[in-house]
């Protein structure tokens, strides 16, 4: 089953996703992957506020290929997730709700997400011809100096995610596997 | 002796780069509409449709299918009666990888140092590695190889005593541990013998193999096609969100070794498997 979801994410989306289900994302996301992450935690300890209001958005971890003349973004598929592990319970402690990359998070993010009633969607990692398709506008808003690891601003229409961690401590890389695992096994006799 | 320029191979490698992250290998396509055939996971035909679909935009637009555009990594073979004129191999190679990155708009993802992790804009240096061969050409072997899948290969050095089964029990942890963070489904590079070193690079040689063609040696073609059949009852499946299609393919190579040693190396390879070859003189 497919759902559509706009984005920024309120309180009933959130609680309406379970680990499996396939999402179309429309709306603002922001991205941020390694550099970013760790230039925000750092501000946040200095006291500084961060470069974005993180209220009920969604980041986004990627860092595209550079945009070719007349494109709005270049290649923009998902990084693996699970550098960001360190820094990420703080944000959601901010407000953040959503998060989309790809590959498994630490027990003490998975902890946070339930605690902070928020979801992570896994991206196709290696489609990111065909994701940047859904990506029609895109803004550098800080850490310009960062390079393709700048934090900017995407409007998206119909980006397509499956619902890897939910709220209710649902997990689609355990449950997918194991289902498939004893079918396979089953096929064994 | 024949002689082959510092320019042709400019010239050359600065297509390969651009090539590889543009057009997918015939041999990875045909493998994704095996796999769309036969995975029985909807999420997961979902997932590979989507790769199709994928490859087919960025070869139309010419775009890299992935936004980790890779390290460039060579096997040359060099034949010993060719001669590289006007310039040193590695130089050439590079010039033709920093011009071929920056024309493609590829992404730049080479830093100077592991500690101070600044870029070098250019996305070199690449890895190569030379082979002396006989003959008067020389060939080079090309992929853009991605951070994911490279971060999750490992190496071991097993006992003797562990055999066959304490090799495939290995290569298994290797690929469950990977789940999806190599971007399933894989490419699964193994290298069984050698020393420390040659293990890993053995394993590395493995991915150039086109996907669907096995070993020579029949008991080796054996167990890359064991191992195949292994990973994929594993269920992890299309980004590991579960599935019959883990592996497209299981490579190994293997060497001479040393009478107390059996070292294993997994290289594992993600679905963007990015290789060109050119023969050059
Ligand atoms: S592992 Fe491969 S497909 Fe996945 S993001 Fe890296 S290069 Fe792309």
């Amino acid at each position: 089953m497919q759902k559509s979801i706009q984005l920024p994410l309120t309180k009933k989306d959130v609680q309406s996703l379970k680990a499996g289900d396939r999402v179309l994302l429309s709306g603002t996301v922001y991205t941020a992957r390694d550099a970013a992450h760790k230039r925000m935690i750092e501000q946040d300890q200095a006291g500084e506020p961060l470069p974005i209001e993180l209220t009920d958005q969604v980041i986004y971890y990627v860092g595209p290929t550079p945009a070719k003349p007349g494109q709005v973004i270049g290649s923009a598929g998902p990084t693996t997730s699970e550098r960001m592990d360190l820094y990420t319970p703080r944000l959601l402690e901010k407000g953040l709700k959503g998060m989309i990359g790809k590959g498994h998070r630490n027990d003490a993010v998975k902890k946070a997400i339930v605690e902070n009633g928020a979801v992570y969607f896994g991206a196709v990692g290696g489609a990111a011809a065909l994701i940047s398709r859904s990506i029609k506008s895109s803004e550098v808003m800080a850490y310009a100096d960062l390079g393709t690891e700048a934090i900017r601003r995407l409007e998206i229409e119909n980006f397509p995610v499956v619902v890897i961690n939910d709220m209710y401590g649902g997990d689609v890389y355990e449950e997918g596997v194991s289902t498939f695992k004893k079918e396979a096994a089953e096929d064994q006799g | 002796m024949n002689e082959v320029t510092y320019e042709e191979i400019v010239r050359n490698v600065q297509e390969m780069c651009q090539k590889a992250n543009f057009d997918l290998g015939e041999d990875v396509y045909a493998a994704f509409q095996e796999a769309l055939s036969t995975e029985t996971s909807d999420t997961g035909k979902e997932i590979l449709n989507q790769l199709v679909e994928n490859a087919d935009i960025a070869t139309q637009d010419r775009v890299p299918m992935c936004q980790d555009t890779g390290t460039a990594v060579f096997i040359v073979e060099l034949g010993q009666d060719c001669r590289i004129v006007g310039g040193n191999l590695i130089d050439a190679i590079n010039e033709g990888v920093a011009k071929g990155y920056q024309e493609g708009y590829l992404r730049n993802s080479m830093i100077y140092d592991p500690l101070n992790r600044k870029n070098t804009g250019d996305n070199t240096p690449a890895v190569v590695h030379i082979e002396l061969v006989e003959g008067n050409s020389v060939t080079l072997h090309m992929t853009a190889k991605g951070g994911g899948a490279e971060n999750m290969s490992r190496m071991k050095m097993l006992k003797p005593s562990d055999g066959l089964e304490g090799i495939k029990k290995y290569v298994l942890h290797v690929v469950e541990e990977a789940g999806p963070n190599a971007c399933p489904p894989l490419v699964v590079g193994i290298g069984v013998g050698g020393n420390f070193e040659r293990c890993t690079y053995l394993a590395k040689k493995s991915l150039f193999r086109p996907i669907g063609e096995r070993h020579a040696d029949e008991t080796i073609a054996q167990l890359e096609f064991e191992l195949m059949e292994d990973i994929n009852r594993l269920g992890i499946g299309p980004q590991g969100m579960g599935g019959s299609t883990t592996a497209l393919d299981v490579k190994i190579e293997s060497a001479a070794c040393h009478i107390a040693a059996l070292p294993v190396a997994v290289n594992l390879n993600c679905h963007a498997s990015r290789h060109q070859t050119v023969t050059l003189g």
